[in-house]
């Protein structure tokens, strides 16, 4: 069968990282096409690229083999691709009809007056055409996720009422936030609409693509590495494609994973918070790196919130180097030593319009006072030290922090926990982001705080990487700590064994 | 088509209390000034509290579409001013020969119209804030007409224009007339035409409302440029009821606009809200400062109270803790 789309080596570059190295994917009519791969393997960005909002560096995109130029989402959507985007994309105080008809308005405009009769009915029309049952008079904010999803399917697939050939829907990670039940019911809408149009999908989780897709692409750090048609392989084969890397032990410095000290740093006693979590009982010694695995929803995030003072628990107790807590706020936590490290550099990690030298001063400013006031040489110094440690690419202690690549902005939030002392990280998706090189150094940095006693919490994107960094890894699910594995060099356990307690 | 009066029965029908709040505000306020002055429900009152009404209200319809985008319109003042002056100074006056009866009007409305257009264009093609952009606007347009007057008062003295002021029909001003066909008209552009949609999915989420096609520079020019209209329209009422315009004409007016909006319930974070709330709240702020006319209450206590007001009102209608940062 020939291509409906074909995508030949595309190429993408962003500052500091290449997400895409020639990557060639095709789709063909009435198929669906899985893409899966690590986060950060640039599946997001190749899914970007098709739907018009990324424009490629290099690479060509044809449509039955016409070449195709997209500027926007909206040239895309003329040409029948649509995007079901990973974060939705409705807007929350409009009505379902509106959202679904937003930006199509004139379809039902008469003498500058929106018929809203009519625009409710066709939306209601394209609802029962997928078999949703949904008010479409009603706010977009009042619906569930699961039944929100099914309104961008919908709002996607009305590009069928304007454009002539079949459509191709875009579906970037639509089943993170629905349960079982309405992944079922996604798959079966999908599943239906394959003579209609056809799909590419973006999950990853492996059992999902494999029951949903014709053929399954597996990208690695920006490439395409290999095909299948799903009839023909299994998850476990293509898990081990997805995230297969030679010496693996290597790759995380497991010969340098020390043995931890006996100093308890972090003791929780049947923790937990408001239905978040309960009964969790943690313990992290000085130099011990103790990863938790779990997906989302099962807690995790929110025990390494809780630690690091932006949640507060409300059931058993925290010692922190001995002391009781219970913090209300960040600041008691970063004052009894403890770091955190975000995923979302952008929003929580850095001030990013700040210098380098602000930001590794900014949570103990006293560090760099003399007599009452900054002293913005001993800050220039102490900044410069830590490029120099932290081997930062950057131009100096003045360059601002937006300017330097996800790796290095990560190593100054890291230089900035260090200076205020703390005794304790919390990291949280270390390494989400950033290509191999620096997930690499960003190992050889937490290898390093840990040989020096800092204890540290981990949550991360691949069991891997919790699995290869860790001295100890507990499993959470639905709220509860499921299992301990010990992770001491030599003796890691294997993924499939934490698999069996996530799920 | 949901007509007009089914929208605001939505509005204030609505599950949550916050939507009924500024209406309960508007009656308990009528009832207890009513028992403390008797004279307020006389009619001769309340057809002067529709007059005062009927400025803020055209003005505030403007401000509402802004306000409903998440962004601000700081140049009412300045907009209006310009409006009144070349009203004044087109129509017959005493310090020119001019004389282009309602023409002098239109100009005076297309004047408004494209001092808020320039504010769009500055908005989103220089990428200046809206806070910013029209902070400027507004001393160009005081700045402008204070001079075009040459620094004093001039009197309108073209009678049919007057009459907007003077001339009753069933009752009311003509001005009322107006003001209450710029809330119609203004009901109509957001209930009823893709603007008015769109407008409000701007304010509800920008970025979704790019992805979803919707041209967010043409929309936030084509608000500003209405708002302007508004303002245009309040700058020529000003001046029919003053009968004459002056460096002053617009002093207190941008804050008695932003007030009347807050108070009736839209969200300065944009999306939530629209004109029937503004208009509840134009009836609140009149009502309330007619009242402490009534009363005997202090200008000057006056000023106070309108002051706590907007900040209660803020605080009643915003979902703050949802707000990451106060800036």
């Amino acid at each position: 069968m020939s291509a409906m789309l074909n995508a030949s080596g595309i190429i993408k570059n962003f500052p500091g990282v290449q997400a895409l190295r020639n990557v060639s994917i095709e789709v063909r009519p009435n198929e669906v096409v899985g893409l899966i791969g690590e986060n950060g393997a640039g599946k997001s960005t190749l899914m970007r690229v098709l739907a018009g909002s990324y424009r490629p560096d290099g690479g060509s995109l044809t449509l039955d083999g016409e070449q195709l130029r997209m500027r926007s989402p909206r040239d895309a959507a003329r040409h029948g691709i649509g995007m079901v985007f990973q974060e939705q994309s409705l807007v929350l105080n409009l009505t379902v009809a509106e959202n679904i008809y937003l930006g199509e308005e004139d379809r039902f405009t008469r003498f500058g007056l929106v018929n809203w009769r009519a625009m409710n009915a066709a939306a209601r029309r394209q609802l029962a055409k997928i078999g949703i049952d949904i008010d479409v008079t009603a706010r977009t904010s009042e619906l569930t996720f699961a039944a929100r999803q099914m309104v961008e399917l919908a709002k996607a697939l009305t590009l069928e009422e304007v454009v002539e050939r079949q459509l191709l829907i875009l579906l970037d990670e639509p089943t993170s936030v629905l349960n079982a039940a309405d992944i079922e019911v996604l798959f079966a809408r999908v599943r239906s609409l394959k003579s209609r149009a056809s799909f590419v999908f973006v999950s990853h989780r492996l059992d999902e693509v494999l029951a949903i897709s014709d053929r399954v692409y597996t990208m690695k750090d920006g490439a395409v590495v290999a095909k299948h048609r799903a009839a023909e392989v299994t998850a476990p084969e293509l898990h081990e494609i997805m995230v297969g890397r030679g010496l693996q032990a290597e790759y995380y410095r497991e010969a340098r994973q020390l043995a931890p000290r006996d100093t308890v740093m972090v003791e929780a006693k049947g923790l937990g918070a408001n239905g978040a979590y309960h009964g969790v009982d943690l313990n992290i010694r000085a130099g011990e790196i103790v990863g938790i695995a779990g997906v989302v929803g099962s807690g995790r995030e929110e025990v390494t919130r809780t630690i690091g003072g932006f949640l507060q628990h409300d059931a058993g107790e925290m010692k922190i180097a001995g002391d009781m807590v219970r913090f209300a706020s960040p600041e008691p936590a970063v004052r009894k030593g403890i770091g955190y490290v975000p995923r979302e550099r952008r929003l929580e990690g850095l001030v990013m319009f700040l210098s380098i030298a602000e930001n590794i001063s900014l949570a103990d400013l006293s560090s760099v006072m003399r007599h009452g006031a900054i002293d913005y040489g001993k800050e220039r110094r102490l900044a410069a030290d830590w490029i120099k440690r932290l081997r930062i690419k950057a131009p100096g202690p003045d360059a601002a922090c937006r300017k330097l690549s996800g790796g290095n902005q990560q190593k100054v939030v890291l230089a900035r926990w260090m200076t205020a002392g703390s005794r304790i990280l919390v990291l949280d998706h270390p390494t989400r982001g950033l290509d191999v090189g620096a997930k690499e150094e960003v190992y050889e940095l937490v290898r390093d705080l840990s040989a020096q006693g800092v204890a540290i919490l981990l949550i991360s994107d691949t069991l891997e990487e919790t699995i290869g960094l860790s001295h100890q890894v507990l499993v959470m699910r639905d709220g509860e700590i499921t299992a301990r594995f010990d992770a001491s060099p030599g003796k890691k356990p294997n993924q499939v064994d934490l698999l069996r307690a996530m799920v | 088509m949901t007509l007009i009066p089914g929208r605001i029965a939505a509005v204030f029908g609505g599950r949550r209390w916050r939507s009924l709040a500024p209406l309960a505000v508007l009656i308990v306020l009528c009832v207890l000034i009513a028992i403390a002055n008797p004279n307020f429900i006389e009619l001769r009152n309340l057809v002067r509290l529709a007059n005062s009404a009927a400025v803020p209200l055209t003005l505030a319809m403007g401000l509402t579409f802004i306000i409903l985008m998440g962004s601000i319109d700081l140049s009412v003042e300045g907009t209006l001013s310009v409006s009144a002056m070349v009203v004044v100074l087109l129509a017959a006056n005493d310090a020119n020969g001019n004389d282009y009866g309602w023409w002098a009007v239109v100009a005076a409305v297309v004047a408004g119209t494209a001092m808020g257009f320039v504010s769009g264009l500055i908005q989103t093609m220089l990428r200046i804030p809206s806070f910013m952009a029209t902070l400027g606007m507004w001393f160009i347009g005081l700045g402008l007409s204070v001079y075009m007057l040459s620094g004093s008062a001039i009197r309108l003295n073209d009678a049919s224009i007057r009459d907007l002021a003077l001339h009753r029909f069933l009752g009311l001003p003509v001005a009322v007339w107006v003001a209450f066909g710029a809330f119609l008209l203004a009901a109509i552009i957001q209930y009823h035409t893709k603007l008015g949609r769109h407008i409000l999915a701007i304010g509800g989420d920008e970025d979704v409302a790019k992805l979803s096609g919707v041209n967010v520079t043409r929309v936030r020019i084509t608000a500003f440029a209405l708002a302007g209209f508004f303002f245009g329209v309040s700058g020529v009422l000003a001046a029919a009821q003053l009968g004459q315009s002056h460096a002053v004409i617009g002093d207190g007016r941008l804050f008695a606009a932003v007030t009347a909006v807050v108070v009736g319930g839209t969200a300065l974070t944009g999306g939530e809200g629209g004109v029937v709330n503004t208009l509840i709240g134009v009836l609140i702020v009149t009502v309330l400062a007619n009242g402490m006319i009534l009363l005997g209450i202090s200008p000057y206590i006056q000023q106070t109270v309108q002051g706590l007001m907007i900040i209660a009102a803020v605080a009643l209608s915003l979902d703050r803790v949802r707000l990451r940062i106060v800036k």
